[in-house]
């Protein structure tokens, strides 16, 4: 082996590690907010709403305006390209108000999904071309983490070898490129619920992605206190008969990312998936009271799970814009405590479910 | 990728993790007493003794029959096959002798190293022929725990992809096979110390092959909770010019494992390598004292380290066997309490140099 060559000086490291734990700091999570003009459509659409750069720009608005309530659970916004370059209704960048107060910019930087031949409906993730000088630009134009998101599916026979190599190779080298510009790279392998496997099967797959995730970045030399990971919670496939608690929701993810993350990661914020609303916050503030040590905070990154209830009161109409900022608000602050196991939700079992199940803790 | 097909039970897995967590419950860890004939013959050498299997019994009879304090500090001591069938002076078994003093016992299972061809000298370690019925027969005669070394070295080339990656595999295998038996494994990994490379590419290497270990004990299905790591400290080669204190190689190890080794691990138990007793303590005392999260014990598996002044003390005669003992304790109890990060010793630096280190975190 040559000697080392190393990836970034000590400054570098320093800034990036700072950034990663602002982004994380105790009771803070991050809003993604960084649908693409596709998935806005569908959001939209949802509630009767022209898909227009417009609507897309008022909808923005309803929740950048959040007021100081939101300083104490939100540490970081991810944007879209877009969304990136608007403004509000007078004329104040959405990158400004945001950074006004104390929240991280982050931007999407990935370009979607391309099939892997030769497989069974899998993907890979497409935007390396050029990613050193958009995250450049990006940096001079007030982003501070970047997002990508890789998909993997389980069913029969996948995700394959080929998929969980491939995927965990294209995040690190993203990951090694935003941290040649200063951006802190959130690191996304997303394993989708789509399908019937259960619980144990979902927890094993995790922690095979994982295991291979960060491999990969150790292999690219990859800074881990200046990252951070977003993956989802073990969970059963949409389709499993078998209902599970928070508790053993909790217990399957705490589990797997003890055996794969490595304690220097300083944050793990958890994708919502489909969960609704109420079950990604009891969810994570189960996954907050698991009896097992946990070196990494724990919160969330939630899009849909932030926004619906705000998307819904919005509906389109500048008159609703105050009682959707409010909605989101609220599920803000319920994830921010959710986030240190602080949340009272609504038939929360609370500690003896939690307790029972410790000693279970081998079966996983 | 095809179902999951459970390596262990939920039984097994509670055995497993259970005896891996008593052996370095309090601060406790291992007395290394594993050496081979040939390695007992270069010991005995140095205090003119000669090595006869006589020799070698007598030497390790006075190291287990000291007092039965000894279990406050030590959790399991590794031994060589002989040592495992052999008596003391009144025919009593050794491993009784230990597991009364509720000390769990352990083996060495490696054969030693094998060439690898086309490296720069470099080797893997062969041993797993027929392991799993040795492991099973092991397990009948009282051992809990297994040890197997790796050897890798730094040098031009060195470590090459093909030693860290098959030394990786063989680790796995060796551990596997363990846990289908009950023993819990104990993988050592170690970079060895010869060359003159500084601390920091100590580091880059020990990050190295620790990623590559843990891929391959996530290929090879191993339960992590059941399993301890026996790794170097990350030091400068001995012909390093330059001078390190405890608490550098402190965070450099730290920093290293932080990167690495999943929580899940319950223990990490240092070998002492080519260390003095005080300075094996020293660093022990350091690396627990170290201001970065710590989520697995830190520990020790020490031989010379905690044997150099009791051999010396024994020279070979009956009449020493207190004057040895109580050699052997001091190490014990010391180790014991840097384990805990409460070894206090004349010339320590004490708090002010831990403190003043911990800004340069980011250089490492």
């Amino acid at each position: 082996m040559p000697h080392s060559y190393p990836a970034l000086s000590a400054e570098q490291k320093k800034e990036l590690s700072d950034i990663a734990l602002r982004i994380v700091a105790p009771g803070k999570g991050i809003l993604a907010a960084d649908e693409s003009v596709g998935s806005m459509a569908k959001r939209l659409s949802q509630i009767g709403v022209e898909n227009t750069e417009e609507n897309r720009r008022l909808y923005r608005q309803v929740l950048f305006s959040a007021d100081d309530r939101v300083k104490k659970c939100i540490g970081g916004v991810i944007f879209f390209h877009e969304t990136l370059y608007q403004k509000d209704d007078n004329g104040v960048p959405f990158v400004r108000t945001i950074q006004d107060k104390g929240i991280v910019v982050g931007i999407k930087v990935d370009k979607g999904v391309v099939p892997l031949a030769g497989t069974d409906g899998e993907t890979t993730t497409q935007g390396l071309d050029g990613l050193s000088e958009r995250c450049a630009q990006y940096k001079k134009d007030g982003a501070d983490f970047a997002k990508w998101r890789c998909v993997l599916k389980i069913s029969e026979r996948t995700p394959s070898a080929l998929a969980i190599l491939e995927n965990a190779n294209v995040l690190a080298r993203y990951a090694s490129i935003c941290q040649q510009n200063g951006i802190v790279p959130i690191v996304e392998p997303e394993i989708l619920p789509d399908g019937d496997h259960d619980l144990k099967r979902c927890q094993y797959v995790t922690e095979k992605v994982l295991a291979a995730v960060y491999k990969a970045l150790s292999d690219h030399h990859v800074y881990l206190e200046g990252t951070l990971l977003k993956p989802n919670m073990v969970t059963p496939g949409h389709a499993c008969p078998i209902k599970y608690s928070p508790e053993e929701v909790a217990m399957a993810t705490v589990t797997a990312l003890r055996r794969t993350v490595p304690p220097a990661v300083p944050g793990v914020t958890f994708l919502s998936g489909g969960q609704s609303e109420e079950e990604a916050s009891l969810n994570l503030n189960a996954i907050n009271r698991c009896p097992l040590p946990r070196p990494w905070a724990l919160t969330f990154s939630y899009g849909r799970a932030l926004q619906a209830s705000a998307l819904n009161a919005w509906r389109g109409q500048r008159d609703n814009a105050g009682a959707a900022t409010e909605e989101f608000i609220k599920r803000a602050e319920v994830n921010g405590l959710a986030a240190q196991g602080k949340y009272e939700g609504s038939g929360d079992d609370g500690g003896a479910a939690a307790q029972s199940l410790y000693v279970a803790n081998h079966a996983y | 990728m095809a179902h999951k097909f459970p390596a262990l039970t939920a039984d097994q897995k509670k055995e497993l993790s259970e005896i891996a967590q008593r052996i370095v419950a309090n601060g406790k860890g291992i007395l290394a007493a594993d050496e081979s004939v040939g390695t007992m013959g270069n010991r005995l050498q140095r205090i003119n003794v000669e090595n006869t299997e006589e020799n070698r019994r007598q030497f390790r009879e006075i190291l287990f029959t000291v007092d039965n304090s000894v279990s406050q500090s030590i959790g399991g001591v590794i031994l060589f096959h002989e040592t495992l069938y052999q008596k003391d002076s009144q025919g009593k078994l050794f491993r009784n002798i230990l597991k009364e003093k509720g000390i769990v016992v352990g083996i060495k299972l490696d054969q030693g190293t094998a060439p690898l061809a086309g490296t720069n000298k470099e080797t893997t370690i062969q041993g797993l022929d027929g392991l799993s019925q040795r492991c099973a027969q092991y397990k009948k005669d009282g051992v809990d725990f297994g040890k197997w070394r790796a050897v890798l070295r730094i040098d031009n080339q060195c470590p090459s992809a093909l030693a860290i990656q098959e030394n990786a595999n063989a680790l796995a295998r060796y551990a596997s096979i363990c846990q289908q038996n009950g023993l819990v494994p104990i993988v050592e990994p170690e970079v060895i110390p010869d060359g003159d490379h500084d601390m920091e590419h100590c580091q880059y290497v020990t990050e190295k092959v620790l990623a590559a270990v843990y891929k391959a004990l996530n290929d090879h299905h191993v339960y992590l909770e059941g399993t301890l790591l026996k790794p170097n400290m990350v030091t400068a080669g001995h012909a390093c010019t330059k001078k390190y204190t405890p608490e550098q190689v402190a965070m450099a190890t730290v920093t290293a494992l932080h990167r690495t080794v999943p929580a899940a691990v319950p223990g990490i138990c240092f070998l002492s390598g080519g260390m003095s007793e005080e300075d094996a303590t020293l660093n022990l005392n350091a690396i627990n004292l170290c201001p970065l999260p710590k989520p697995w014990k830190l520990s020790f598996s020490y031989g010379r380290a905690l044997q150099a002044s009791a051999l010396a003390a024994w020279g070979g005669k009956a009449a020493n066997k207190k004057a040895t003992q109580e050699a052997f304790m001091k190490r014990a109890v010391a180790n014991c309490q840097a384990a805990k990060g409460k070894y206090t010793s004349m010339g320590s630096s004490g708090a002010a140099s831990t403190q003043s280190l911990f800004t340069a975190n980011y250089t490492y």
